[in-house]
């Protein structure tokens, strides 16, 4: 019974600061929108783009394509990109824990790479692809593979050295002893790594999609939108980028505690 | 014909009076953060028998945990050699199974995965290997928590599960390096006094590594204390009252009086040096 309630309680703690935020950001916004200082044309109010994110699962947008739609090709692109910028990145950063002459050389790459935003490469991309999803995929693939690169070499160099001395000792020697020492120690590491290359990989496609105009994907259908104005539409559009981007968080999260608490990482709340 | 087999002489035969393990001349230097060399280990010699239990204690810095890791074959020393059954040690073996400061648990694996991966590496066939570890488990009293993850258990039954995982490898020689450091007095003296019956069963050579001596004389058979750094040896102590011992024997008592005053000026000399350095 106090179980109960004490777990209630801890439930209420966890969701009560969410939705006041979320609350608060709404009365804001809707007492804005009802000051008359914009018009609806401007600053629809939360009520307009509500009406409008549900009409844009039937109605299509004037891009041809309903919400769904979009959100799938943004998403198969975003799957794509973010899996082949995983394996490279991971290769790479595989060989530069390996070695370091290459952590020297190809890692000093990949640190300046990631200070170069990946949207950057888009108008290269273009010129060498053309006005296609494979320019769009390099931007996602070149946004991922310096933070994956990164996050795999340092979380290897991160292992606790004891571990692999008491492997070491019971006899595990090279590749037995990388695979079934060091590697399992260094995925704590790996997976938060995961997680701010998908955020990376995201941000790149929403980027990519808005600019490379054509096509599908939530990015294009921004764009489509301010092209002929509806503004609740753009509010309906960024609010679905939104939830399919926390929807993923939460996948990559779930995937993080569980790691995390199997190696009894995970604070006590 | 087997048992004519085991009766042809092996050809790498150990000669009769080889120490099971032995450091000849043996000395080891760091570099500290500011590049200066610090001498761990003076040059030292030391001759274990087979079945031993050898306890090294010593003033902090000492060198006994470098000489450990050197006859566990973790570190290389910089003259002299180690050797085990008269054959240089040049690399860490299951043979040599170390039980560290931290119970070094691989974190991911259950605490019964833990001791099956040991068993894995000696070559214990896939299905043999959950029997065995939990008839190990059992020994150490864990049985019940095979299935924890390390982190579940407490600090004395994740030492615990290091010691059925060192056992598992079914080692000639167990190094031990403070095991029980971190525990608190009374978790200590039992783990001791489970220590001491398992190893009245296993008789494997021991080396361990404390700065307790009330542990070291309790567990040993010969207690070697080293001087202030750079470590050398200055005395040795034979213990033979029988076993098992308690902890309360008079005897004991008389015999740790004795190291414990000499350990103290060895680390009143630190404690001299430390200061003039200040």
């Amino acid at each position: 019974m106090s179980n109960g309630n004490a777990r209630w309680r801890s439930t209420a703690e966890q969701i009560f600061p969410r939705l006041a935020a979320i609350g608060v950001l709404l009365l804001a916004w809707w007492a804005t929108a009802a000051s008359g200082l914009f018009s609806p044309n401007e600053l629809p109010s939360p009520g307009a783009v509500l009406d409008a994110f549900a009409e844009s699962f039937v109605t299509p947008d004037p891009p041809r394509e309903s919400i769904l739609q979009a959100t799938q090709a943004s998403l198969v692109r975003l799957v794509v990109g973010l899996s082949v910028g995983i394996v490279i990145g991971t290769l790479i950063g595989l060989a530069m824990a390996a070695s370091p002459t290459v952590q020297r050389s190809i890692g000093s790459l990949m640190a300046g790479l990631q200070a170069l935003p990946s949207i950057s490469w888009l108008p290269l991309a273009i010129l060498w692809f053309g006005l296609s999803e494979r320019a769009i995929l390099f931007v996602v693939i070149i946004a991922t593979i310096p933070a994956m690169a990164i996050a795999s070499a340092s979380s290897i160099r991160l292992v606790p050295p004891l571990l692999v001395r008491a492997g070491r000792t019971l006899g595990a020697r090279s590749w037995i002893l990388q695979r079934r020492v060091v590697l399992p120690a260094a995925v704590p590491g790996y997976v938060a790594g995961l997680q701010s290359a998908w955020a990376l990989a995201w941000r790149a496609l929403m980027a990519g999609e808005l600019i490379s105009t054509g096509g599908k994907g939530l990015g294009h259908l921004l764009d489509a939108n301010r092209q002929v104005f509806l503004v609740s539409r753009i509010f309906a559009v960024m609010l679905m980028i939104i939830i399919v981007g926390m929807a993923v968080e939460a996948l990559f999260g779930v995937l993080d505690r569980r790691v995390r608490s199997k190696r009894g990482l995970l604070a006590a709340t | 014909m087997r048992a004519q087999r085991s009766l042809v002489a092996v050809p790498d035969a150990v000669p009769p009076g080889t120490p099971k393990l032995a450091a000849r001349g043996v000395s080891k230097t760091f570099r500290n953060a500011r590049g200066g060399v610090v001498s761990a280990l003076g040059e030292v010699d030391l001759s274990i028998a087979d079945g031993e239990f050898v306890c090294l204690i010593g003033p902090s810095g000492c060198g006994k945990t470098t000489l450990l890791n050197l006859f566990a074959g973790l570190d290389r020393p910089d003259t002299g050699e180690i050797l085990m059954d008269g054959q240089p040690v040049t690399r860490p073996s299951p043979q040599r199974a170390v039980l560290f400061q931290d119970p070094a648990l691989f974190p991911w694996l259950s605490v019964r995965a833990n001791v099956e991966f040991a068993l894995e590496l000696i070559g214990v066939p896939k299905s043999e290997r959950a029997d065995r570890a939990m008839g190990w488990l059992r020994r150490v009293h864990l049985g019940r928590f095979a299935n924890a993850q390390p982190h579940e258990l407490s600090g004395g039954m994740r030492s615990r599960a290091a010691l059925a995982r060192a056992l598992a490898c079914q080692p000639q020689v167990l190094l031990a390096d403070e095991p029980f450091a971190a525990l608190d007095a009374q978790t200590r003296e039992i783990l001791q006094g489970e220590l001491q019956e398992v190893w009245s069963e296993t008789r494997n050579t021991f080396v361990f590594v404390t700065h307790n001596v009330r542990e070291a004389v309790f567990l040993a058979d010969r207690v070697v204390l080293m001087s202030a750094p750079p470590g050398t040896f200055v005395a040795e102590h034979r213990i033979t009252a029988p076993r098992p011992r308690e902890f309360e024997d008079v005897l004991l008592s008389k015999v740790v009086v004795d190291i414990h005053d000499h350990l103290l000026k060895e680390v009143e000399k630190v404690v001299e040096r430390e200061r003039e350095m200040a």
